[in-house]
């Protein structure tokens, strides 16, 4: 065990941030002078198959919040597929979460690299990078890249010199979004770049067989993307062994709420939440105590303050004894299904540090109330259990709690989660069953006392 | 008279169709492209791009209705988008929201009388480590105090009163924006 996390192993290694406080470090010139495309020459020499194998090598994970290996999810596309769509999911809208917004307008080039090399190793022709409606700034940085690449001959031209034997040509569409937390969804990115409402699909089929107009397809995050060319330039093994188990690479957090030094990092996978927040972050401001942490957006319960000696990493997060089973009820464990417990994720990395003067209630109440906006409607549980979770915690949080409230909130939750199509049902009970299960007290606190009703007059009061 | 796009929308719509396989997948960017020309999205504006992409009106109702920047109601020039999202929320965001409030004289969801400034409570606007915050046009205004917001409403409404008409949402080169790592994408000191 390293002495300190500087010691761990990736500690200094920048890969997706290594261009960030460059001067234009989004224009092309800058980016090829710093070595930029150089791992596309280096991934046309090479087969599509052994790419493929080289990401599936680097245990590089899906950056977006469910941590799936990306390698196997580029390995599900058919092998005889004609025609396979990439999508870039850049829709970054997860409570707590920044780190995209920031890659997307440091280093452009970065993701279109990358996502040159993914669809000259998944054979697409035609990639969309779905980008999030609010973020105007960033749309016309990105467009300004694509248009950059295409003049450069990047895209929109044959490559020559390619490794499979035929050409490789690419084409990529930045399509904006129109403000809507569920087209983070894959399946509800698809529907939405389609042209209809962002409704996620039913699984199967997954995308991977059939997605975007019916085609193959693999959708990707900013992040994870932005890894590809320094896999292919350093290896699949060198990404593996920056990393700790079986997560590659380096951990992107973008820490926010009551610390002294908020911001996003690039750090080693391995780095606990107490160095994060203590050393990285300068810990917490005003003389205050660390009550409680978000570790991967609000979509996932919280950590108490005894619970920050784990890694920021995907299956510690999930798996390590330290941290507490998330419960229906005290000593009854949530089930994710076939006895799994829940613990809580990684998720996308947004974590969200709350002092001891924070309102509880009122925290999970809001974090209700954005699950309650955001549901799009399809699924009764989610549709109708995130508005009633949203008003019973707002009724608590207003000191007018009714007996029976705490138990209440804990069977709505339960009642969403797994039984829905898409995860925003579980990311709306999880952090709900994670708040009641680490402070439950708070809760409790504001039940208000039953008074029972003594008319006036037999008090001995004027009526 | 039907409505019509004007020559320059017309070309971005063409341009927007030559990029997806199928009408309908355009319909969101011809949605944004129908909006910054007309302010908002009405039966007729609706109608319009129902022509355009073979789209019936009733799926494009649906869908503009689905989304939250697509507004059926006109809007006032500058729309200050202020998060209130739990990041921004144990920093003060509610506080900031309702200094805006104060100031304009105006609840979230509503438009000042003169047309100048729409307020939206929005949710998370991934500038987290920067909160409070709010966005308008294309510009962050990142940890916000009310003084800060004071110099932004003072020098938005000046830009409205100079020119009332000038429909352009891009704010550009209003001060108090930066990021994160003290050089804004252009290279620019922040």
């Amino acid at each position: 065990m390293a002495a300190t996390w500087q010691e761990l192993k990736g500690a200094n290694v920048k890969i997706v941030t290594k261009n960030f406080g460059v001067a234009e470090s989004h224009k092309l010139g800058v980016y090829q002078q710093r070595g930029g495309y150089e791992a596309l020459r280096r991934a046309l020499t090479l087969q599509p198959a052994a790419l493929v194998d080289e990401v599936k090598k680097s245990n590089l994970r899906g950056r977006g919040g469910a941590g799936f290996p990306t390698g196997m999810k580029w390995s599900f596309i058919p092998k005889d597929a004609k025609l396979v769509y990439l999508v870039v999911n850049a829709d970054e809208s997860e409570p707590g979460t920044c780190k995209d917004r920031e890659l997307l307008a440091y280093d452009p080039h970065m993701l279109l690299e990358g996502m040159l090399i993914a669809s000259y190793a998944l054979g697409c022709k035609h990639a969309y990078i779905y980008i999030r409606g609010e973020m105007m700034r960033e749309a016309k940085i990105v467009q300004g890249a694509i248009d950059e690449a295409y003049a450069a001959g990047w895209l929109g031209k044959d490559h020559p010199a390619v490794g499979g034997g035929g050409a490789f040509k690419l084409d990529i569409t930045l399509h904006r979004g129109a403000g809507a937390y569920i087209c983070g969804e894959e399946t509800g990115l698809l529907n939405s770049l389609e042209g209809k409402r962002g409704w996620p699909r039913l699984k199967p089929p997954f995308p991977a067989i059939k997605g975007l107009f019916n085609a193959p397809t693999v959708v990707n995050n900013v992040e994870t993307i932005m890894n590809i060319p320094e896999i292919v330039t350093k290896g699949g093994d060198w990404f593996a062994g920056l990393g700790m188990g079986k997560s590659g690479g380096t951990r992107i957090v973008c820490v926010s709420g009551h610390v002294n030094k908020p911001g996003v990092f690039e750090l080693p996978m391995g780095i606990t939440f107490r160095d994060l927040i203590y050393d990285v972050c300068g810990g917490i401001p005003n003389g205050r105590q660390l009550k409680g942490v978000i570790p991967g957006g609000s979509s996932m319960p919280p950590l108490d303050a005894s619970e920050l000696d784990v890694p920021c990493e995907f299956d510690a997060l999930m798996n390590d004894p330290r941290i507490k089973d998330v419960e229906v009820r005290p000593g009854v464990a949530f089930d994710l299904g076939g006895g799994r417990k829940l613990k809580t994720m990684a998720g996308s990395g947004g974590i969200v540090v709350f002092d001891d003067s924070t309102d509880i209630v009122a925290l999970c109440a809001r974090i209700m109330q954005f699950y309650a906006h955001e549901s799009c409607g399809q699924c009764t549980p989610c549709r109708e259990g995130s508005g009633w979770l949203s008003r019973v915690c707002k009724r608590l949080a207003r000191g007018e709690g009714e007996a029976g409230d705490v138990e209440l909130l804990a069977n709505i939750a339960n009642g969403i989660g797994g039984n829905t199509i898409c995860a925003l049902g579980d990311a709306a009970a999880w952090p709900m069953l994670g708040f009641l299960t680490k402070f439950r007290a708070d809760f409790e606190a504001r039940i208000k006392p039953k008074t029972i009703g003594i008319p006036a007059a037999a008090k001995g009061e004027a009526a | 008279m039907p409505l019509e796009f004007s020559v320059q929308s017309k070309q971005r719509v063409e341009r927007l169709l030559s990029r997806y396989p199928t009408k309908q997948a355009a319909l969101l960017p011809v949605l944004h492209v129908a909006q910054e020309e007309f302010g908002h999205l009405p039966d007729d504006v609706i109608e319009l791009v129902s022509r355009t992409l073979d789209l019936t009106p009733a799926h494009i109702y649906g869908v503009v209705t689905f989304y939250t920047m697509f507004h059926r109601e006109k809007k006032g020039r500058h729309e200050l988008m202020v998060c209130t999202n739990i990041s921004c929320m144990l920093k003060g965001g509610y506080g900031i929201l309702k200094h805006i409030e104060g100031r304009l004289g105006i609840k979230a969801g509503e438009t000042t009388p003169d047309g100048a400034f729409s307020i939206v409570e929005e949710e998370c606007l991934a500038a987290c480590a920067n909160a409070p915050m709010m966005i308008c046009g294309d510009h962050y205004f990142l940890d916000l105090t009310p003084e800060k917001v004071d110099v932004v409403l003072d020098e938005l409404r000046k830009r409205f009163r100079e020119d009332p008409k000038n429909d352009q949402k891009t704010e550009k080169s209003v001060p108090l924006s930066r990021t994160l790592f003290g050089v804004g994408p252009g290279g620019e000191k922040v």
